[in-house]
């Protein structure tokens, strides 16, 4: 089952095109991340996909609908976590839940979403007294309690510290446990090694890369790298183990020591830096 | 419907939990027709009114400028640039219901403060209670929505948000001067000439012939004309130029 699928989408903003003919899918119950530096593409084909912005060309589908239609039934069924945005600082929580809850004809229960996203002991409290990390959750809270099957995280925990990221992924852990499909697009590696099933890397308005996060570091070299008469040597290889053999084999025939070698398994980062070479990250 | 009655419910809860909202746009004119008042005893003017029933009519037309234009413009545009106005089209609420909700609340908060603005006249300072409550009810309802329609179409206008409470009363407040919100109108001509092409001072001037004239909303029919243009071209304006994201960022 499709939840989204992308044809040869493209976008233009004046002349520049910000968006290059892209194609993916995104399974249902999938989580599914839009890596990317800044400037690449990714809010805008997000925003094309929750509605917000006519695509110049291609085929979007999303949930079955065109969500360049905006129809009421679509976005019944999305709901959206936008990179910045601020909520009635006088209202409390609870009040800004079922505010939105509202707007749905099934809504999840308020009480219960405000635990699920962790602001249970926040409940009657001023949005104007919510830390940072509090706000991102109410943002999630209020893209939840209309029970939506897609939920779309745009950069959800740009600018914060180590901790709340964590917890933060640990909330976008629990919607897969929801059996929600998520889009989330973020310019962190980390993030999208340890919360998307599968990547795009997006770099200048194209897809560069698609993948498991683990097939991408796979496709990626290996790093050999040791001390010859004092001078550092890297051995980028696709063979790891037969350029070793080899080295190692040369280096005992002529009777001396490699200096510091070790063996380098690339990273995410390494295959992200190699893809968006000279692109600002 | 559902859906309109718990946008009204939640406009009503935002606004009067907003100490600013509430503050400015509902307890301002109140405190500023005491203050007035105050300054007026029960002289008679040269054209034969009541001075104090006089500025009644001024503020609730003042009341209605400030709830309707000032209060939409400022809450559209702080909406717009925190997010909260493109957060909301994601969700199932239409636009219209949206809308509807806003101008209805609108109308809610200057009903409430034309009835105290009434009641405070007739208890503080003996003025009379309208003798054609009909077509002063109407009036109150009509010109908060002109007026509102107004806001929509400058909040399209206006680029921040830091800036809107400052643009509104830039235009607001002279606007009030020159209409005779606040009493007198006896400006020099080329006052008088700017006037002329205000909204304001053709509701004044329809609030008068109601309150203190006892004739009916329908005598001045070029005076409603007026009022309802400039209240449909600021809706228009907006219709074709709102946008619901932020413009700063």
């Amino acid at each position: 089952m499709t939840a989204i699928s992308v044809r040869g989408l493209r976008k233009f903003y004046g002349p520049l095109e910000a968006v290059r003919g892209i194609d993916f899918e995104v399974a249902v119950g999938e989580v599914f991340g839009l890596l990317g530096p800044n400037g690449a593409g990714k809010t805008t084909t997000v925003e094309i996909l929750e509605g917000y912005r006519r695509r110049d060309g291609g085929e979007v589908e999303v949930l079955g609908f065109d969500p360049g239609k905006a129809e009421r039934g679509f976005r019944e069924r999305i709901g959206v976590v936008l990179q910045s945005s601020e909520l009635w600082p006088s209202l409390t929580v609870r009040e800004v839940h079922s505010i939105f809850a509202g707007y749905y004809r099934e809504p999840r229960d308020v009480d219960g979403t405000i635990d699920l996203v962790g602001l249970g002991h926040n409940r009657d409290a001023r949005v104007k007294t919510l830390s940072g990390g509090q706000k991102r959750r109410l943002d999630l809270g209020i893209a939840l309690v209309g029970d939506p099957e897609l939920i779309f995280l745009d950069e959800p925990t740009t600018g914060f510290d180590p901790t709340a990221r964590r917890n933060a992924w640990e909330l976008v852990r629990s919607l897969r446990g929801l059996g929600k499909t998520v889009l989330l697009t973020t310019h962190y590696l980390d993030e999208a090694q340890q919360l998307a099933d599968r990547v795009a890397v997006l770099v200048a308005g194209e897809i560069v890369k698609l993948g498991r996060p683990s097939e991408l570091i796979a496709s990626a070299k290996a790093e050999i790298r040791y001390r010859r008469d004092g001078e550092l040597v890297v051995l980028e290889t696709e063979e790891p183990t037969r350029a070793l053999h080899e080295l190692t084999a040369a280096a005992l025939a002529e009777g001396r020591e490699l200096e510091g070698i070790e063996v380098r398994r690339a990273t995410l980062e390494d295959v992200y830096l190699e893809l968006v070479d000279g692109e600002p990250v | 419907m559902r859906i309109f009655l718990h946008q009204l419910r939640s406009e009503q809860l935002i606004f009067w939990r907003n100490r600013e909202s509430a503050g400015f746009i509902f307890v301002f004119p109140l405190m500023l027709f005491l203050l007035l008042g105050s300054l007026y005893g029960d002289e008679t003017t040269d054209e034969g009114y009541v001075a104090i029933e006089l500025l009644l009519a001024g503020m609730l037309g003042y009341g209605a400028a400030n709830t309707g234009f000032a209060g939409m413009a400022i809450t559209l545009v702080i909406r717009r640039e925190y997010g909260i106005l493109k957060r909301i089209r994601s969700t199932p609420l239409p636009a219209f219901s949206y809308f509807a909700a806003a101008l209805a609340s609108t109308l809610l908060v200057f009903a409430l403060q034309a009835l105290v603005l009434l009641g405070l006249g007739r208890l503080l300072y003996g003025t009379s209670l309208p003798e054609r409550p009909l077509s002063l009810a109407f009036l109150v309802v009509f010109g908060a929505a002109a007026f509102a329609g107004m806001g929509i179409g400058t909040a399209s206008l206006i680029r921040s948000a830091e800036g809107s409470s400052a643009v509104v009363n830039f235009i607001l407040l002279p606007m009030a001067f020159l209409s005779g919100s606040f009493g007198g109108r006896d400006y020099p001509t080329v006052l008088e000439a700017i006037a002329n092409v205000l909204p304001l001072k053709y509701f004044v001037d329809l609030l008068r012939d109601v309150y203190l004239d006892h004739e009916s909303v329908w005598s001045n029919p070029g005076a409603l004309a007026v009022v309802a243009g400039w209240g449909l071209g600021g809706a228009l304006l907006g219709a074709r130029r709102f946008g619901w994201e932020p413009r700063e960022r």
